[in-house]
């Protein structure tokens, strides 16, 4: 799988960058500097579920040349409005995401409003509180809860998905009032940001080590706060479905972009939320019908879940 | 000034920060694109920007506008509705005392509901409009006739007619009693672009995305607008549809029809229409004796019908519509007794009454029109930033009264998805969103359309094996009662399509 192997080096290649900040974890990280099999601590480039990225390999080899020599950087911003073009074109390679995305914002909406306690009916229920997007990608979740009236901060630690987001999220006076940062979560609780609510969408299963991230998401979370998280089940259902269906045959996404053993099964989950003082309250899956094509919230958390839960109070 | 030079500045200070910046350093860059004064109006040319442009104040477009209003997803949206006619923005009432318009439409049970929901029916009820509860169908062969009544499917009624003026009176009066942001354009639009948002235009080529962007509606009195969603209400001869590149498939048939208000001495709760052999003729009742005629003929006879005198047309209405072209039907009932009595066991209680002759004309009540008649259909309901609703998107033959009903399903329709969109913070222009509405929308028009059109077909042909065939359908659809409710229901749009819902 070379593509798999490009991937790891190149995360080696950025990780430097991104930790210039001696933090006890940075020693953690240098002792897994393997080739073969790394998970690079919360700033891995963020693809959608079952969704696809377009070869986020190319993608990535432009910030190494970028640092090298500063005359490419028209050659960049045209390279980088051609990548902009499809993560925003609903029929292009993310259309899978587009097409699951409503079903995870129901979701959403449903739980946070309740959460909340505000008016499900309400165009804006969300309006005066504060969101964060972490792992944000493109902003494809971002900028519809900036138009139910939150006030969101989306964070991604791949500067192009920064740059992409704000480009678009600029278009509609709606959503260009979202902050985009170009950091990681455990950058955002050094800073002691707190949010109201805090959402890791598709981003645990890249991750180190998911319990220490969990623990910077509550970290980012007011007490009593809500916190929703969702990932792929540890399953053989989801290595047949999300892995040999989606990376092989139907090629949605790019060979390796899924690790099952990175996985976490919705138990291990709970678990290490738990521990992060987060209490999981309701959990739901994304079913996939082939036949219409669309994604529908179900029980079945065999393959794609998420799962809402609040922050102990202190 | 000062603003300007801001605004002209900011742009450049981002692309410049934009091509420094390489990685992502430890001290965490803060992209922050607006500087804080985006009003929804405060654009580089001081161009109003709405959500919703709807073009065509009738009165589908209306109803879709009132529907957006009553829902309270949706009722924050702003809407702006360009039309040139005067009657939109005049405020004369509807005089009960005239006679009826010629220009009528038969609203479905499902089609009042529709009105009911949004809190527009109320506004029908204070002006003329007529529920019926029996319908007659028969043919000029006199083989053959059948009869449906509301209680069938254990309905009070099957439909209503009102004139199209007071459906779109009381849309009119329902939004305005709303406290919905809205607009109303008196011009016709000329152009439309995609347009990117003001704040990126200025900036350096950075190629333009449609889904981000605006349409801009020119209008023909100068002005112009900014929406994120354009719906083409406008009309057979949709403008927005061809502005939007959207071709249509279709026919035009080769007949007219002729529509006028009458009189008559009885009253008359029964709708009745008879095929003749150059295309049907359909009598509406409207209350207070009078009555609604849609007649279908071929564009020569319609033209010698227009121009007839009162009496000589009178006199060719009531022919039509009793015994002259052919026969009248036997009242003739299947197993009467004896053998084939379990025939009748689960029979509907219409199928046991006799044939009717319909009332006699007395009386014009107002001017003969003609209308050609034709079937289209767009290929596409969506286009980026644009859908079409109604006419716009289908016309039908006016035989069985479903044209306008398609069109307030599409209003539904088209309201409900918008509304789910704006609950999950969608961009309502959004292509991922409006073809849910296509999806929904095509599959039932289009069977509704299939039909009417094979209907046409059937009764255009006069050939003796085909006329037989078309009285045993009409004698199976009387005794066969499960045809009959469905084809009730489905009429009366409680069912989508037809057969397998």
């Amino acid at each position: 799988m070379a593509s798999k192997l490009l991937l790891s080096q190149l995360r080696n290649i950025t990780r430097p960058t991104h930790h210039r900040l001696i933090n006890p974890n940075f020693i953690f990280l240098l002792k897994n500097q393997t080739l073969i099999h790394s998970r690079p601590y919360s700033d891995a480039p963020q693809p959608p579920p079952v969704g696809s990225k377009p070869s986020p390999t190319n993608a990535d080899s432009a910030p190494t040349h970028k640092k090298i020599s500063s005359s490419l950087n028209q050659a960049e911003l045209a390279k980088f409005s051609a990548i902009a073009e499809t993560w925003w074109d609903a029929e292009g390679p993310f259309k899978p995401l587009h097409v699951m995305n409503p079903t995870r914002l129901a979701f959403i909406r449903s739980t946070l409003c309740r959460h909340f306690g505000k008016d499900p009916y309400s165009a804006k229920p969300f309006e005066g509180l504060k969101f964060v997007d972490v792992g944000c990608g493109g902003g494809i979740l971002s900028e519809p809860l900036a138009r139910m009236g939150a006030t969101v901060t989306g964070i991604d630690a791949v500067e192009k998905n920064i740059n992409i987001a704000r480009l678009h999220a600029d278009l509609d006076p709606g959503t260009s009032s979202i902050e985009y940062l170009c950091t990681t979560a455990e950058k955002l609780v050094e800073e002691q940001r707190k949010f109201d609510a805090v959402l890791a969408l598709e981003v645990i299963e890249h991750v180190a080590e998911p319990a220490e991230f969990c623990k910077s998401l509550s970290a980012l979370a007011v007490s009593g706060g809500a916190n929703v998280i969702s990932t792929i089940n540890r399953s053989m259902r989801a290595y047949a479905t999300a892995i040999v269906v989606a990376e092989y045959l139907l090629h949605w996404l790019p060979k390796g972009t899924h690790e099952w053993s990175s996985f976490l099964t919705p138990e291990e989950l709970v678990l290490i939320l738990q521990r992060a003082s987060i209490s999981v309250q309701e959990m739901a899956g994304f079913v996939y019908n082939p036949l219409t094509g669309k994604w529908s919230l179900s029980d079945d958390i065999s393959v794609n879940f998420i799962a809402y839960g609040t922050k102990n109070i202190e | 000034m000062n603003r300007a030079i801001v605004r002209r500045i900011t742009p450049n200070i981002r692309t410049w920060r934009s091509t420094l910046k390489t990685f992502c350093s430890d001290t965490s860059e803060k992209l922050h694109g607006s500087h804080g004064d985006k009003a929804v109006t405060d654009s580089t040319d001081n161009v109003p920007q709405y959500d919703v442009a709807i073009v065509g104040g009738g009165m589908v477009g209306m109803a879709f506008a009132c529907s957006l209003a009553s829902m309270p997803l949706t009722k924050h949206l702003n809407v702006a509705i360009i039309d040139s006619n005067p009657a939109l923005l005049a405020r004369d009432n509807i005089k009960k005392e005239d006679a009826p318009d010629p220009r009528v439409s038969t609203v479905t049970p499902a089609t009042i509901s529709f009105f009911k929901g949004m809190g527009a029916w109320q506004y029908v009820q204070l002006h003329r409009h007529a529920f019926f509860d029996r319908m007659q169908v028969w043919d000029y062969t006199g083989l053959g006739y059948t009869r449906y009544s509301a209680r069938d499917v254990d309905k009070a009624v099957l439909g209503c007619v009102v004139e199209n003026k007071v459906l779109q009176r009381s849309l009119l009066s329902c939004m305005e009693d709303s406290d919905v942001k809205k607009k109303i354009y008196p011009s016709r639009l000329n152009s439309m672009t995609l347009h990117k948002s003001s704040l990126l235009s200025g900036t350096d080529s950075i190629s333009s995305e449609p889904s981000g962007s605006l349409a801009k509606l020119n209008l023909s009195d100068g002005d112009c607008l900014y929406a994120k969603l354009v719906v083409g209400a406008d009309g057979s001869k949709s403008h927005v549809r061809k502005l939007a590149g959207i071709s249509t498939t279709g026919w035009k048939y080769p007949q007219n029809a002729i529509i006028c208000t009458v009189e008559h001495t009885e009253d008359n709760r029964c709708a009745w229409q008879r095929f003749l052999r150059t295309g049907p003729i359909a009598l509406l009742p409207m209350g207070d004796n009078y009555s609604n005629i849609v007649w279908t003929m071929d564009p020569q006879q319609a033209a010698d019908r227009r121009s007839m005198t009162e009496a000589d047309f009178l006199k060719a209405v009531n022919d039509a519509l009793d015994d002259g072209h052919g026969p009248r039907p036997q009242s003739e009932r299947i197993g009467d007794g004896g053998i084939l009595a379990w025939l009748r066991s689960d029979e509907t209680s219409s199928a046991s009454e006799h044939f009717e002759v319909p009332p006699r004309i007395t009386k014009l009540a107002s001017d003969r029109m003609v209308f050609p008649l034709s079937l289209m259909h767009a290929n596409n309901y969506v286009s980026k930033r644009v859908v079409l609703i109604g006419d716009a998107a289908h016309t039908v033959h006016p035989l069985a009264g479903q044209g306008v009903n398609l069109g307030f399903g599409d209003a539904n329709s088209l309201s409900r998805v918008i509304a789910e969109g704006v609950a999950v913070g969608s961009d309502i222009g959004e292509m991922t969103l409006l073809k849910r509405y296509e999806s929904e929308r095509k599959a039932a028009n289009i069977a509704m359309m299939a039909i009417l059109d094979g209907f046409q077909r059937a009764y255009s042909i006069d050939f003796g094996p085909l006329n037989v065939l078309r009285a045993a359908a009409f004698h199976g659809v009387n005794y066969i009662s499960p045809l009959k409710k469905n084809i009730i229901s489905y009429a009366s749009g409680e069912q989508r399509l037809p057969l397998f819902t």
